[in-house]
């Protein structure tokens, strides 16, 4: 029984990383920006808030985990904003290829990551990885007294505030994708950005701040994983792929970010069931973590045998709007 | 005053497409957003390393090319590059975006490591390098199969097919490792037959990397004209344009698109035999190293002209190869290629937008009259 538990605990640990990724991916994806970026912004926004923390834990006396905490935040806002940025900037202004710019950012976000979080200590003066205790503390502080209760305890609320804030951003995107006038705005962007420009929205607008906010909100699935995750260090390549499985579970979830929770809870119970499984050789091992892939790729097979519209992906998903060119 | 209130909403800046192009415009505009690239790059470098520019750049120009074996690794790599560019250019004339070519090449690898380790004595050598490049071609092949049987049957989105594709051939290459692992318990597989040499590339043109060139000389010559005069790369090119006029012009679609999958997905698997074969002489889930991502742009970016694939890849190349020698000499860690390598692409295809359109400034006309 208590393996159970451990099991859905470590599985949510490693869901919400990806769901932050995916409600952020979903909100870009709405207004017709396929974004392969995702992956290098994930760690680009993980990277950005741990230097922030770690510059700001070497030069303070006495490191406050409160301001750690706000500091990182930022760092990680403002970076991975940035990277939704120069993204937008190539795609919307300049109109180019968006698969290609994605691609590029990809390569350029993990090249991003790994380079500072493999050699900011050596820079700043330091030997061996970098540490942040004190903020990573801040990010891993469970609730009081409600963790204390058996059972449920340990199972719902054991966990630091951003996986909370993961599961409140996936229900207040779904909120505002299917439930506000700016979420049906979007919506219509991301289906006929031709049909919207001439109902009078601006679709360049809608366009720029869903991909910039989505980056930001992808970027905190970074930081979930440098600071509740790992505990505030960094190892190279560690995030791994999750930034794929991000863009894996928009289709999943069929483009609703609410549903992307439980799919979210699905992909990390898959990705660390070769760790409960008895009986698994080391080869086999490695064939069972091939499963959240191949679940991907079922699901994108049933899901193109074309059943409801309301699952099918955004209709100018991918494609380059400039209204001269109608 | 109707004209009046007309002008005054007219914005600033107002983007016009281009008819046309002369070549010497465009290769300007391209060189103009390389210079602006590479000064960005050495901002980025000096921000980092604090020296001087100008030794930074010519650390870059040693490490990619200051001695006879730093100029063969670059050729080396711009070739495994080019090879890979190459192989997703049917593939994409047919707006089918295989971003999959990571994992193809990944099963050419594991193909050619396991004909190397298993038939690595009882063949001759000649018979096993023809066997390495026949097999390592099937296996690419049939990873490119199976997303476009489900693309041309079921119009499967195949960008996430082949990316997710691609994690699975990750697997199976951590798999086989299990297997081929030397010394045991490393996770390693080393460097296979390394004292028999058994399924390596022979010298050619006086280098080990020569055949590597050479073939991949011939494949790119090949898809080339396979693309220009032959009638399947004009069915390739109706299918990209519109699947509706190639249905009506008769066109097999399905065939066509399953057909022209097996093809990229081959080439790809075959540049996995020439990385592992001819190149690293072993396997590891980096044996692909992201090229399947970069040839993607590399692909996109010539406008599939294979002159420019060469020059592009050589160029990006060039600066990985140098930026990995100044990381070393800086102590810093290899991964800042990779920065470098973004902020080129970048701009590179940033610049692609003053190639198709052209920027008009509002004038001021009224004060001018």
């Amino acid at each position: 029984m208590t393996l159970i538990f451990t099991f859905i605990q470590q599985a949510i640990g490693q869901g919400i990383a990806i769901l932050f990724g995916a409600t952020g991916e979903i909100m870009t994806e709405k207004s017709g920006n396929l974004n392969l970026g995702i992956p290098g912004i994930m760690y680009m926004g993980g990277i950005a808030g741990l230097m922030g923390a770690f510059f700001y834990e070497n030069h303070a006396k006495e490191p406050v985990a409160a301001i750690g905490f706000v500091v990182a935040l930022l760092s990680t806002l403002i970076v991975s904003m940035f990277g939704g940025l120069i993204y937008s900037f190539l795609t919307i202004s300049l109109r180019s290829n968006q698969n290609v710019v994605g691609l590029a950012l990809t390569t350029f976000g993990v090249g991003f990551g790994n380079f500072f979080g493999g050699s900011i200590s050596k820079m700043a003066g330091g030997v061996g990885q970098i540490s942040v205790k004190t903020t990573a503390g801040a990010f891993r502080a469970s609730i009081p007294g409600l963790s204390q209760i058996p059972v449920i305890g340990p199972l719902l609320f054991s966990y630091g505030i951003l996986t909370y804030v993961a599961l409140i951003l996936a229900l207040a995107t779904t909120f505002i994708l299917f439930r506000t006038r700016r979420g049906l705005h979007l919506r219509a962007v991301g289906e006929s950005p031709a049909t919207a420009d001439a109902a009078g929205i601006d679709v360049t607008k809608y366009k720029y701040a869903a991909t910039v906010g989505g980056a930001a909100i992808a970027g905190l699935g970074g930081l979930y994983f440098v600071m509740e995750y790992l505990g505030g260090t960094w190892s190279n390549n560690g995030f791994g792929d999750r930034g794929w499985l991000a863009v894996a579970l928009v289709i999943l979830a069929l483009w609703n970010p609410a549903h992307a929770i439980w799919g979210s809870l699905v992909f990390g119970a898959l990705y660390i069931l070769y760790i409960y499984l008895p009986g698994l050789t080391r080869a086999t091992q490695e064939l069972v973590k091939m499963l959240p892939y191949v679940v991907t790729i079922i699901v994108l097979i049933i899901t193109s045998k074309r059943n409801k519209p309301e699952n099918q992906p955004p209709a100018s998903l991918g494609t380059v709007y400039f209204r001269e060119e109608r | 005053m109707n004209h009046n209130t007309v002008t005054n909403k007219e914005p600033l800046i107002r983007m016009v497409k281009r008819g046309h192009i002369g070549k010497k415009r465009a290769w300007t505009i391209r060189g103009i957003a390389m210079l602006i690239s590479l000064m960005v790059c050495a901002l980025v470098i000096v921000g980092i390393t604090g020296q001087n520019p100008l030794q930074v750049y010519a650390g870059i120009i040693d490490g990619a090319v200051g001695s006879n074996r730093r100029i063969w690794v670059t050729i080396r790599e711009t070739f495994a590059l080019l090879i890979v560019a190459v192989g997703l250019v049917p593939a994409f004339q047919m707006h089918f975006w295989n971003i999959g070519a990571e994992g193809q090449i990944l099963m050419g690898g594991v193909a050619s490591a396991a004909m190397m380790i298993y038939l690595g004595d009882a063949l001759p050598n000649w018979l096993l390098i023809v066997l390495i490049l026949v097999v390592s071609s099937l296996a690419g092949l049939l990873w490119g199969l199976l997303p476009a049987l489900f693309k041309a049957h079921m119009n499967t989105n195949e960008t996430l097919f082949t990316l997710m594709l691609n994690y699975v051939a990750m697997q199976i290459t951590t798999f086989a490792i299990v297997f081929w692992e030397n010394p045991a318990g490393s996770n390693t597989v080393g460097i296979i037959n390394s004292a028999t040499q058994k399924g390596w590339f022979p010298r050619v043109l006086g280098s080990n990397y020569g055949l590597n060139v050479l073939l991949v000389l011939a494949i790119t010559a090949a898809v080339s004209i396979y693309m220009k005069y032959s009638k399947q790369g004009y069915e390739i090119k109706v299918v990209g344009e519109s699947q509706n006029t190639a249905r009506y012009a008769a066109i097999n679609v399905k065939w066509v698109i399953v057909r022209t999958m097996m093809i990229s997905g081959a080439i790809c698997g075959l540049a996995g035999a020439i990385i592992v074969s001819g190149a690293s002489h072993t396997i590891s889930t980096s044996t692909a190293g992201g090229r399947g991502f970069t040839a993607i742009i590399v692909a996109w970016m010539s406008k599939f002209n294979p002159i420019a694939m060469l020059a592009i890849s050589g160029f990006l190349v060039f600066m990985q190869q140098g930026s990995i020698q100044i990381a070393s000499q800086f102590g810093l860690n290899e991964n800042a290629s990779d920065i470098i390598t973004g902020i080129l692409l970048f701009f590179m295809i940033g610049s692609e937008f003053f190639l198709k359109y052209r920027l008009e400034f509002k004038h001021r006309k009224e004060n001018a009259k």
